[in-house]
């Protein structure tokens, strides 16, 4: 069965929580005594009215407050697909949970709230989820029970949006009517809205096509650990253990280790103790090569017929995720899947207005959910894909040398 | 050419387990003796074999496990040549002379919190696999999957560390470690369906057995062990039952059930209403946020 791994995204309290809550109260996927905890909790709070929000806003502070403060994750199924949802936080403050999120996922939900059509946070989720190149983008209008389930309200928007979304690189927008509250439009088609004859949110995801989505042409196999058990028995073996990032490796295969660009053939490739003819995108498995070469973690195995780049002068859109804001000059650890490296910033390219989409040069720092284009150099050879084209192979991560913590999502061109 | 899910799910847990041995030096893998760690065990078997696992397997005996657990527990260990530590929290209770709870349903799941942290600086563990799952609790739906503690094992859930794409940022400072969870995306039936399908090896007690049983508040719970102390409107029964989860004696019940193969297991648990920890963990309905608080106390 295929699995979706989908985000709902977009302003404060425009109904993120309130959709999935909503998405699986309707496609019968809650449990009754979690509804009941959710039904108590409701009590404590409201009139009585179940409120679908908390079945994803666990957290203590979340229920106290009334909004999401970090990515929570649900799962569920259908008779055609697997789903993971992750319900992202709409309020700026905690724009680094919804990058988390959004990491991963294949499709974003973008919620507009009816009555205000496309605000600053629409704009910023809807830049970052094209940024982070996720495919396939749904705009929820929502909340349409406020406006009268207004056609016009509806049709303006969408202009609205998709004169932003020009300037995106979604494959796909589509534009959904909707109420979470009440559920037109979720998974069952709406009774106030005859005029939509599109599907509802439900039917959209189950169908939504996702071949294309893998990388299977550029084979890449960053090199996590090194199996070599020197027992007796065991006295030669040597196998590089990863996971096939995008590509395909086979048997006989010439491959290329880098960034020291050494060549070898594929040998064999083991998965849990038996031998296989091909592995592919995203397997883990064991390679062996026909010569003995010094590899060890962080280096990438390619196939030799496609080879990414390999330099130690990067360029990349950012998205920075700390308070404490980045200058040109300053230094980090970065981490590109299994590789790291010590960097520098050279220069800051520009930055991007989350508005407009407009950039903006000779900028002197980038601050906390500040996008920018920056230029870096590394201590070692990085080797690399352009994201747009490999999406595993094109994204690094900047840690802060003090303290350790995540900073800079880095989308490398 | 595409991967089924059950083997996504499979190669980004060997992914994960392989990132530990590649950032940390000296790490473990809980092992509490239940399908969910009996399944990383599993795991670990497809990430390192030929090799040895860069981890022992460190078991926190809280003192009321299931002789069946214990003694699957040796077993695994010493059939697949791995390293087995076990701590015990009576030992802790003895030597830091805790208090131990009493009264109804009092467990020792809070005090197994100070064994864990004594036992992670015993062996100066830096990261500690665990097989928590996001699907099993609210709060655990919002842990990373390197989710960093601080000396005190606290998980802070306002200031988790972005985590992107498959990139697993393991840098910590002395003295802080790492939980990491590399089923974190499985739900139970995912664990069920790939325990069948790489017929896996679990205790006797996740099958339908009958067993001597105290009835109370509609749970059954354990005889065994004399852990659980009968109260006067305790009913006594034998029934035919199965352990869902298994954990302490003192927190976990059994579920009526006639499955005794793991055809039947499933079929139950696709059919059933009722969560895993709802209808077996008698800790977990304290309060709305007993295992948020749990975490920030240093719990698993
Ligand atoms: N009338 C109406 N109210 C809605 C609808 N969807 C959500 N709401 C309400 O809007 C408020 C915010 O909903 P949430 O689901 O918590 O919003 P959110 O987008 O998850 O908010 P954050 O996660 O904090 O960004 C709640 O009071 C909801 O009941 C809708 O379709 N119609
Ligand atoms: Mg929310």
């Amino acid at each position: 069965m295929d699995l979706l791994r989908f985000i709902t995204c977009g302003s404060v309290d425009d109904g993120k929580s309130t959709l999935i809550g909503r998405l699986l109260y309707d496609s019968k996927s809650i449990l009754a005594d979690q509804l009941e905890a959710v039904e108590r909790a409701s009590k404590n709070k409201n009139d009585g009215e179940i409120d679908l929000a908390l079945l994803t806003d666990g957290l203590r502070s979340e229920r106290e407050q009334g909004i999401t403060i970090d990515v929570a994750y649900r799962y569920f199924q259908t008779p055609v697909r697997k789903f993971i949802i992750v319900d992202a936080p709409g309020h700026i403050q905690y724009t680094r949970n919804m990058v988390t999120g959004a990491s991963n996922c294949q499709l974003a939900i973008v919620l507009v709230d009816a009555r205000n059509g496309v605000v600053e946070q629409t704009r910023r989720h809807s830049l970052i989820a094209s940024m982070l190149g996720i495919p396939h983008l749904v705009v929820a209008v929502n909340k349409m029970d406020l406006v009268d389930y207004s056609e016009d309200v509806f049709s303006n928007i969408c202009i609205q949006y998709a004169e932003l979304a020009k300037k995106l690189d979604a494959k796909q927008v589509t534009f959904i009517p909707m109420s979470a509250l009440n559920g037109d439009n979720v998974v069952d088609p709406s009774q106030n809205m005859s005029w939509y004859d599109g599907p509802t949110l439900l039917n959209y995801l189950e169908t939504v096509e996702l071949d294309h989505d893998v990388n299977l042409t550029d084979a890449r196999f960053p090199v996590q650990y090194v199996i070599r058990p020197q027992t007796p028995d065991l006295h030669d073996y040597g196998g590089y253990a990863g996971k096939i990032t995008s590509g395909i490796f086979r048997k006989g295969d010439a491959v290329t280790v880098l960034p020291s660009g050494e060549t070898s053939t594929v040998e064999a490739i083991e998965f849990f103790e038996e031998v296989k003819d091909e592995a592919f995108a995203p397997m883990s498995v064991i390679l062996h090569l026909a010569d003995d070469i010094d590899i060890s973690r962080g280096n990438l195995i390619v196939k030799s017929d496609s080879q990414p780049v390999v330099t130690q002068n990067i360029e990349a859109m950012l998205c920075w995720m700390d308070t404490k804001e980045l200058k040109v000059g300053s230094k980090y650890t970065l981490q590109h899947g299994t590789f790291r490296a010590r960097c520098v910033v050279r220069d800051i390219a520009y930055q991007l207005n989350v508005n407009t989409y407009e950039e903006t040069e000779g900028v002197e720092s980038i601050k906390l959910n500040d996008i920018a284009r920056v230029v870096l150099k590394t201590s070692q050879p990085i080797s690399f894909d352009p994201y747009t084209k490999n999406r595993v192979n094109g994204g690094a991560i900047l840690i802060d040398e003090t303290s350790n913590v995540t900073v800079g999502a880095l989308m490398l061109t | 050419m595409k991967l089924d899910y059950l083997d996504q799910l499979e190669s980004e847990a060997i992914h994960i387990m392989r990132e530990v041995a590649g950032q940390f030096e000296r790490p473990a893998l809980l092992f509490s003796g239940g399908k969910d760690s009996i399944t990383l065990v599993h795991l670990a078997r497809k990430a390192f074999r030929p090799g040895k696992f860069p981890f022992p397997l460190v078991h926190i005996d809280t003192g009321h496990n299931f002789q069946e657990a214990l003694d699957f527990r040796d077993w695994l260990a010493e059939s697949l040549g791995e390293k087995l530590i076990v701590r015990y929290v009576e030992d802790t209770i003895r030597e830091k002379k805790l208090k131990e709870p009493t009264g109804r349903n009092a467990s020792r799941n809070a005090l197994q919190t100070f064994t864990l942290l004594d036992t992670i600086e015993e062996f100066e563990f830096d990261a500690c696999i665990g097989g928590a799952r996001r699907d099993e609790e609210k709060a655990r739906a919002k842990e990373r999957v390197f989710s960093v503690r601080d000396e005190f094992g606290s998980w802070d859930p306002k200031r988790q560390r972005p985590e992107l794409w498959d990139t697993y940022n393991g840098k910590i400072h002395k003295g802080e470690n790492v939980r990491v969870f590399p089923i974190s995306n499985w739900t139970e039936l995912d664990v069920w369906n790939y325990i069948k399908r790489e017929n896996i090896s679990l205790p006797p007690i996740y099958f339908a057995h009958d067993r001597e049983c105290l009835l109370r508040d509609g749970k059954l719970l354990a005889t065994a062990g004399g852990v659980i102390q009968r109260e006067e409107a305790d009913e006594l029964v034998t029934r035919r039952v199965r352990f869902r989860t298994v954990g302490d004696i003192s927190c976990t019940a059994a579920v009526e059930s006639n499955a005794d193969t793991l055809e039947a297991v499933i079929a139950e648990i696709q059919a059933t209403r009722i969560s895993e920890r709802g209808e077996t963990r008698i800790d977990d309905q304290v309060s709305e946020a007993a295992m948020e608080d749990r975490k920030k106390g240093g719990y698993f």
